[in-house]
């Protein structure tokens, strides 16, 4: 029915718009599915909808405010009955982060990672990193660990201002 | 017991089998998280203190999912706070060097080093297996656990090859530690079970990678290995060291005191 395929696209259409409004817990100025939190929105062949969603860190307690959020969004737009499901494979890594998600995050004053996971200098430990304030590589890494699970914690050497790095994982 | 919910005869007693080897893995992990945890407020630096309640908080996250994967397997209806926090030690499962005191800040990391080396090849091993929900929980995990190794083993190296005394700190640790990792990688019957159903990597296989590598980072640390010795504890069959109840003790109070309380 080619009718009813075109519903369900716009169906699927109009929701990943509606989880574009909702915004990561720690980090406001993303959205989940900038985050790439948002694995796949789908309308069945039983009329019901999908939405696929993946943790981020296994231990990040943003998860499950997420999903809650989640759920509560599709519940007020009338999806009460749209089956939430949570999908580890394969396993987020700070990759799925969109482009307009990092740009983002450079301007909230978060170094987004710059490289994939697999890089051979994000293997060693010791990536690229850009100062979000004055664009500088100068930079130096004051600890692997920062606020929440997702940040490092680094200093620019040429504007001499901390900030956080989105760590790779 | 009633096991109705399980299936019947040879298939039931591997799912059971199945359940208590996903329970191995998400005690040693929750156990580790909580002591890791306890660190608190109380680290060396305060870029430490946030190093360890991030990894706790990756550890104690990893359990959750095991967990909760086990208490399916089982089939008697118990979630991940139930196994957590309504279990007695006897009925916890992890390894008996995850439950070992913090120590000094040399012991927490000898301990943490020597599980996160373990780790790494275990979840390697997983991601190969036949179980996929296992394997994707393990596919998630070793990337948070790479990150993990880096810490402690930079860690390792920088106070063994430090001053005189962390030298000292960090090889009373190992030789205090050390007696607690044969049960890394001595496999019993359930662990040979899993391996021969294809869900967990044969421990004999691990072991000498594992060998190598904590080797070597001894040897960038200019510590030295102690001598093997023998091996008393099972915490994966439920042998624990006195320090577990204490642990739990603290960790189930507030549902063992409030019975089904949440926030």
């Amino acid at each position: 029915m080619v009718g009813g395929a075109a519903d369900s696209s716009a169906r699927e259409r109009e929701v990943w718009q509606l989880l574009e409004g909702i915004p990561d817990p720690e980090i406001p100025v993303l959205s989940i599915v900038d985050l790439g939190i948002v694995r796949a929105v789908r309308q069945e062949a039983d009329g019901r909808l999908r939405v696929a969603i993946t943790p981020t860190y296994s231990g990040c307690p943003a998860t499950d405010v997420i999903r809650c959020q989640v759920r509560a969004a599709l519940d007020a737009r009338g999806y009460a009955d749209a089956v939430l499901e949570e999908v580890l494979s394969p396993p987020w890594t700070s990759d799925w982060l969109t482009s307009a998600g990092r740009e983002k995050l450079r301007r909230f004053g978060i170094a987004p990672p710059e490289e994939a996971v697999s890089s051979p200098r994000q293997l060693r430990g010791s990536p690229a990193v850009s100062c979000p304030r004055c664009g500088s590589r100068e930079t130096e890494r004051v600890s692997e660990f920062g606020s929440t699970p997702c940040k490092a914690h680094y200093r620019c050497r040429a504007c001499a201002e901390p900030f956080d790095y989105f760590k790779c994982l | 017991m009633i096991l109705a919910a399980t299936p019947a005869g040879a298939d039931g007693q591997l799912q059971q089998a199945h359940s208590q080897y996903v329970l191995r893995l998400a005690d040693t992990s929750l156990v580790l998280g909580q002591r890791l945890a306890e660190w608190i407020g109380h680290a060396p630096a305060l870029e430490e203190d946030l190093a360890l309640a991030n990894v706790s908080l990756d550890l104690i996250g990893q359990a959750r999912l095991l967990l909760t994967y086990a208490g399916e397997l089982e089939g008697q209806g118990r979630d991940e706070d139930a196994l957590a926090f309504l279990r007695d030690a006897p009925e916890f499962r992890n390894l008996a060097l995850a439950e070992q005191p913090n120590g000094d800040f040399a012991h927490t990391i000898v301990r943490h080093w020597l599980i996160d080396a373990w780790q790494l090849e275990i979840y390697a091993g997983l991601e190969r297996g036949v179980d996929t929900r296992l394997a994707a929980i393990a596919a998630k995990a070793i990337r948070e656990t790479r990150y993990h190794y880096r810490f402690s083993s930079g860690w390792l190296v920088r106070l063994g090859d430090g001053t005189e005394e962390s030298h000292e700190r960090m090889q009373r640790a190992l030789a205090d530690l050390w007696r607690f990792t044969p049960e890394l990688f001595t496999p019993d019957e359930l662990d040979e079970r899993m391996s021969a159903a294809g869900i967990a990597p044969s421990l004999a296989e691990l072991a000498p990678r594992w060998s190598a590598r904590v080797t070597e980072d001894v040897r960038l640390a200019t510590l030295a290995l102690p001598a093997a010795q023998p091996y008393p504890w099972h915490g994966k069959r439920g042998v624990h060291t006195e320090h577990l109840g204490y642990l739990l003790a603290e960790m189930q109070h507030l549902q063992r005191t409030y019975p089904g309380a949440h926030w």
